[in-house]
């Protein structure tokens, strides 16, 4: 982990950027752990689509006039700090998607009904999001693919002694997996899956929506073939998302939704697609969101990754201390080295429901249930946790607060 | 938006004693019919989404569709699991017909809180799961909620 050089962030100053912060329930600023699920939006952001909306608006690379020019400008500059912010060969290879879902939701129709069938084998991992999950088993199931998973061992780090299991039971054509896990923020070893993954002669595919907001991600250092990550988890508005395909495999795909802009000519009876990446780009596109993506990565790069990075670490410290100080809470994961600013815990006899509902008094907003991870959930042998997670600007007293709510659930419902 | 409902006054009350009044975390810790039935008549089980909370009703009937006996088990919030408990109370001795027909407004305003839109799911994950129940034994209609929900992905 790059820990000890970057420079210092200061979350007190960087809250001046979130509106929302000014807002005060019950006298208090809100305690927002719940980054993971979504992240709050700083006005640099939204001054940029405010500013676009009002001076460079118009539909995007048809136009001839000059405002459509600077949409088109507007929108593409976006792909172009995208591919940037991922190390990505080519701004050709990136597509903009409504989310990291549909970008998964992409590969897995697109790649995945052409190229699986019976004997074929797809590899998820147990801990995965629904996202980087369903499609798969969807797929497997209409193309008649195995469905198989990578167990994870009691610290919710993936086993990969399995491997050499999966690989006996067929034709391993796909990998896919999350970099870092939304429910325990466990970093999973893309790397070394991807290596394995092409030993196989299987693509890989890294759904990033946890990992790309919060650390360097770099696609050529991965050595992924497909990588998926959200705006809105990344100080940007929702609704749009991205994909990073590798350019051989993204032109020998199918489409996956049909329409304008993804054409280069329509006759009666014959049409062909358009280049990469409008191929993947049918309809008018999320055009002011894709421009407030690119002001989020911009923002965040000027914060620093390095120092997100840090900062996170050190708040995942202090909790896991803190939360280790409680015999009647169990943390669930890995030690705090090897995840990210994501904390899951059971309070003993509560239901996580009951948890947050009483820690929202408190001004602590947490996220509680299955967390769009229903197999890990039942790995651990529960129905929901309780989960707490950072982002930059993140307070330790924040952590101190959900511990004072903590202390009356056990109080109340204990 | 379904208005958060309140059987008193809320002034002076506490939000904590507001949503966890007595009656709710007496049957929280203590729920009522609280076991499957073994025999029974029928039996099902939900979950809610917005969660994974899990309710399982078995349902034991006497002449007439009457509903002679009635037990649950889950795991989930206090709000799910008590009002499942108080839902099994008040269903007993009436038919299978008539619990079908049973407005939720009935279930909430027993039991007496104020609820958002998302704890609302909770507090009627049990009807639904005991309507679905009395479907499977007597053919009464299914909540319209559980209706459409027959497609699923099944590798096994």
């Amino acid at each position: 982990m790059a820990i000890g050089t970057a420079p210092a962030l200061d979350a007190q100053r960087l809250r001046a950027d979130f509106a929302v912060f000014e807002e005060l329930f019950d006298g208090k600023p809100i305690a927002y752990l719940d980054s993971a699920a979504s992240t709050q939006k700083p006005r640099q952001v939204l001054d940029r689509m405010r500013q676009f909306y009002e001076h460079e608006y118009a539909n995007v690379h048809r136009g001839v006039y000059r405002l459509a020019e600077r949409a088109t400008e507007g929108y593409e500059g976006a792909r172009r700090t995208v591919a940037a912010f991922l190390h990505a060969p080519s701004e050709r290879e990136v597509i903009f998607t409504r989310s990291a879902t549909e970008a998964i939701n992409l590969v897995a129709y697109s790649f995945g009904l052409d190229n699986l069938g019976p004997g074929d084998v797809v590899v998820v991992t147990e801990l995965e999001h629904h996202a980087n999950f369903v499609p798969w088993q969807y797929i497997a199931s209409r193309t008649g693919a195995s469905f198989r998973h990578i167990p994870i061992d009691d610290h919710g780090e993936l086993q990969l002694d399995a491997l050499a299991g999966l690989a006996a039971e067929g034709s391993v054509k796909v990998v896919a997996t999350g970099l870092v896990s939304n429910t325990l923020g466990t970093v999973n070893p893309v790397e070394q899956l991807a290596a394995w993954a092409h030993e196989q002669g299987a693509i890989m595919v890294v759904d990033a929506a946890q990992a790309a907001p919060h650390r360097t991600v770099d696609v050529q250092a991965l050595g992924c073939d497909f990588l998926a990550f959200s705006s809105h988890k990344l100080c940007g508005p929702s609704g749009i998302g991205a994909l990073w395909g590798r350019r051989e495999l993204l032109e020998a795909m199918s489409p996956f939704n049909l329409g304008g802009e993804m054409i280069r000519s329509v006759s009666l009876d014959r049409t062909t697609f358009n280049e990469l990446p409008f191929k993947f780009e049918a309809g008018t596109p999320a055009i002011a969101e894709a421009v407030g993506f690119g002001a989020a990565i911009d923002y965040v790069q000027a914060v620093g990754l390095e120092a997100i990075e840090q900062h996170e670490h050190a708040l995942t410290v202090y909790a896991m201390d803190r939360l280790a100080e409680l015999p009647w809470v169990r943390v669930f994961g890995p030690p705090a080295d090897r995840r990210t600013g994501i904390v899951s815990f059971d309070v003993e006899g509560v239901h996580p429901h009951d948890v947050a509902q009483i820690l929202d008094w408190h001004g602590v907003a947490v996220r509680a249930g299955h967390h769009c991870t229903q197999p890990l959930m039942s790995r651990l042998g529960v129905v929901a946790t309780t989960r707490a997670s950072f982002y930059l600007y993140s307070l330790e007293e924040e952590v101190d607060r959900l511990l004072d709510g903590l202390h009356e659930v056990k109080r109340r419902l204990g | 938006m379904p208005r958060p409902r309140l059987r008193r006054a809320a002034r002076d009350v506490s939000e904590f004693e507001q949503l966890y009044r007595e009656v709710i975390l007496d049957h929280y810790k203590a729920p009522r019919n609280h076991g499957l039935l073994d025999p029974n008549d029928a039996v099902a089980e939900g979950q809610n989404p917005l969660c994974g909370d899990e309710v399982t009703v078995s349902v034991r009937f006497g002449p007439g569709d009457v509903i002679e006996e009635v037990g649950f088990e889950g795991r989930g919030c206090a709000i799910s699991q008590a009002a499942t408990s108080m839902l099994t109370d008040l269903v007993k001795g009436r038919t299978a017909q008539d619990v079908a027909a049973m407005p939720k407004d009935e279930l909430l305003d027993e039991i007496g809180i104020p609820l958002t839109p998302v704890r609302l799911k909770c507090a009627l994950l049990g009807l639904g799961v005991l309507k679905v129940a009395l479907h499977r034994a007597k053919g009464t209609p299914l909540p319209e909620e559980w209706g459409a929900s027959a497609n699923e992905i099944n590798l096994a």
